[in-house]
């Protein structure tokens, strides 16, 4: 029972980390690899607004969130919007905006630098145990959880009961068709895109209560958003939790009965093993 | 419009820049320095290696430079950021021994950096002081590499020191003889694990529980959980900056209860102690200094001054003390290589630590091992060779 709350707890993080890429890669085609700075950068965001203003980073979150949707709709329109339109191919896009973003990357961690200096940032907020069903954890983290439950769950029932959601949707599934029925593409891909930025600094400001984090961490995450968007089938946020909570889940297992040395190659068996059996991701729709 | 006025200013401007340069360059000791600022290593180079740097050389132009044959000289330093990647700290040296015509090369940052470095530092002759490069291998190293030179100890010395600290504790009935020890799976780690293992069972200690866990790992909950459910009554970690703040926040969550609670490297880092407050009273890091000592007081002042941060309890003081090291033998015998690094062997160096001298291995005999955090200073409680160790407290929970 231990193992499968603090399985879904670290699930929950998880969820956090790669719902934003989820959104950017599922219908704005962009392989965002900036995807960690921009939480890195919601962390920090949380971090000043925390030591300076003892401002909670629950309501820390509702400033990173615009200022991040600012953010990433002026990095789409500045840098990415040239690169859609000039594609001729999903399959340039994606390798376009791979390099494009790869750079972006870079210039994320030398502004954060330059700003905030490389110094590990960390402060404790609710580092205080509570417990569920008869074990303890940190309220920290139980409280993120509650928080990527909130967002996922907000994500899912908008993009599956409101038009403009199904109008993303229909952009991720077929995009030269949902032209065809009058949607604007273009200003929903960066609507999207800008969406997922905001997500995943709000992430960034949840997982700064209780990871340390530095300039240079972002491309851990990006990494980890990576398998888990792969892992769980681009463009579908249920593949995502889904992938999240099972990654959580497992790391947990293989951690406390088997060895914390082995989480890394746990890890990275079952992502190998799905992308054997399923290379289309959990909840991937096969290629037409 | 007529732009050509313009651009005339400006090239001449340029070329009057330029001039100026090479003028102020041929008087200067062009000093390389280089470390991570960015990747893994970047937020302890951060803390420990940069500032120190910057401290130290600002010191020496507002005091008018160094005394190279009667003549002052000021200091030009040339900075690099080698990304924590080996292959870009050998560019990076390469690059200050033959473009940049640097005089002398301060040591790189962290051990595996130091080692890819170490060849080409020997090649064109520089002295290097390592600091951070904790290993046991400084004798073969000062055999193959007779210019490099070790100050923060070794490995050894550092897991041996936790020993003797923690037996003393046990000796003196404060405590049983079971210990949980966990240590990141990555060089450091792992070498500090292995050389404490056959010391703790020597020294009688009854290892209850052991694991190793990746660098980055996110969750650390069920390393503390399997350590509590051993009961144990101290608790080491061999752990990296990140995951030294992870464990200590899941043991306070946990609410661990042990006598004596170690993390290894950022335990005497500032920010942990203003992390966890009063939380870390009694928590024992690695490391140490002597905090009341003027040297220090005076050092961590400047250092708070000049560059806005406050130095760590540690490996920070050693790192200007190698500058001061470096400095003192630049004026001894000038600004030739190989005659500093004959001095270095021969002479005792006047520093904030103390004397310092190195003995036939190259390597520094009196350093700091073990810390403790105590009413919100990190303080010495083990050393080998420093004055002004304290008596080490016991760990009384976690608020």
């Amino acid at each position: 029972m231990d193992i499968l709350v603090t399985g879904i707890l670290l699930g929950g993080t998880y969820a956090l980390i790669a719902m934003g890429l989820n959104l950017q890669y599922g219908v704005a085609r962009i392989m965002n690899l900036a995807n960690g700075e921009i939480l890195v950068a919601g962390g920090y965001f949380a971090f000043i607004a925390y030591t300076a203003t003892q401002l909670s980073p629950i309501l820390t979150i509702f400033l990173v969130a615009p200022l991040a949707f600012a953010l990433n709709s002026l990095i789409y329109r500045v840098m990415l919007q040239p690169l859609v339109n000039r594609a001729k191919s999903r399959g340039q896009l994606e390798s376009d905006s791979i390099l494009a973003t790869f750079g972006l990357s870079f210039i994320g961690v030398g502004l954060m630098l330059s700003f905030f200096g490389g110094d590990y940032f960390s402060y404790s907020f609710m580092a205080v145990p509570v417990e569920v069903l008869g074990n303890t954890y940190g309220a920290n983290r139980v409280l993120s959880f509650v928080m990527a439950v909130l967002i996922c769950g907000a994500l899912y029932l908008w993009l599956n009961r409101s038009r403009a959601g199904l109008s993303i949707r229909a952009i991720g599934t077929t995009p030269a068709s949902a032209r065809l029925v009058g949607i604007d593409v273009k200003a929903l891909s960066a609507f999207t895109f800008a969406l997922g930025g905001a997500v995943t600094a709000v992430g960034g400001a949840l997982i700064s209560t209780y990871l340390t984090l530095d300039a240079s961490t972002g491309v851990v995450f990006t990494l980890k958003a990576l398998i888990i968007v792969i892992m769980g089938g681009v463009g579908d946020v249920r593949g995502t939790i889904v992938a999240a909570l099972l990654l959580g889940i497992l790391e947990t297992l293989v951690a406390t009965l088997l060895d914390p040395g082995l989480t890394l190659a746990a890890a990275y068996v079952m992502f190998l093993g799905i992308l054997l059996f399923r290379p289309q991701g959990l909840f991937g729709k096969k290629p037409t | 419009m007529n732009r050509r006025p313009f651009l005339k200013l400006v090239s001449a401007l340029t070329i009057a820049t330029a001039l100026a340069a090479t003028a102020a360059s041929a008087e200067t000791i062009r000093i390389g320095a280089v470390a991570p600022k960015t990747g893994p290593l970047a937020g302890g180079a951060t803390v420990t290696q940069w500032p120190s740097i910057q401290l130290w050389v600002n010191q020496v132009n507002a005091a008018g430079g160094l005394t190279v044959d009667g003549e002052k000289m000021m200091i030009e330093l040339i900075e690099y950021d080698d990304q924590t990647n080996p292959g870009e700290t050998i560019k990076a040296v390469q690059r200050l021994a033959t473009q940049d015509d640097a005089n002398f090369i301060i040591a790189p940052y962290g051990t595996g950096l130091n080692l890819a470095a170490a060849p080409l530092f020997d090649r064109y002759g520089y002295p290097q002081i390592a600091v951070s490069a904790i290993t046991d291998q400084q004798a073969d190293l000062a055999a193959k590499f007779s210019n490099m030179f070790f100050t923060l100890g070794t490995t050894t010395a550092l897991a041996a020191d936790v020993v003797k600290v923690l037996s003393g504790m046990r000796d003196a009935g404060q405590m049983g003889n079971k210990v949980a020890m966990v240590n990141v799976a990555d060089a450091f780690g792992i070498e500090l694990a292995t050389a404490a293992k056959p010391l703790f069972e020597e020294a009688g200690f009854d290892i209850v529980y052991e694991t190793s866990y990746p660098l980055g790992t996110q969750d650390l909950s069920p390393v503390i959980k399997g350590a509590a459910a051993a009961a144990p009554d101290a608790f080491v970690a061999w752990s990296y900056p990140p995951d030294t703040f992870g464990l200590t926040e899941q043991a306070m969550i946990e609410n661990l209860d042990v006598k004596a609670f170690y993390t290894a490297v950022a335990t005497p880092f500032p920010s942990y102690g203003t992390r966890f407050g009063a939380a870390a009273e009694g928590i024992l890091g690695a490391g140490g200094v002597n905090p009341a000592s003027p040297a220090f007081m005076e050092y961590a002042a400047a250092h708070e001054a000049v560059t806005g941060a406050k130095p760590d309890y540690w490996a920070s003081a050693t790192t200007y003390a190698s500058l001061e090291i470096l400095g003192q033998a630049i004026e001894a015998v000038g600004l030739d290589r190989a005659a500093v690094s004959a001095h270095l062997k021969e002479s005792t160096f006047e520093t904030i630590l103390g004397p310092i001298s190195f003995d036939e291995n190259n390597s520094n005999a009196a350093f700091w091992t073990v810390g403790q955090w105590q009413g919100g200073v990190f303080k010495g409680v083990a050393s080998r060779g420093r004055d002004g160790t304290v008596p080490v407290i016991l760990k009384d929970g976690w608020e």
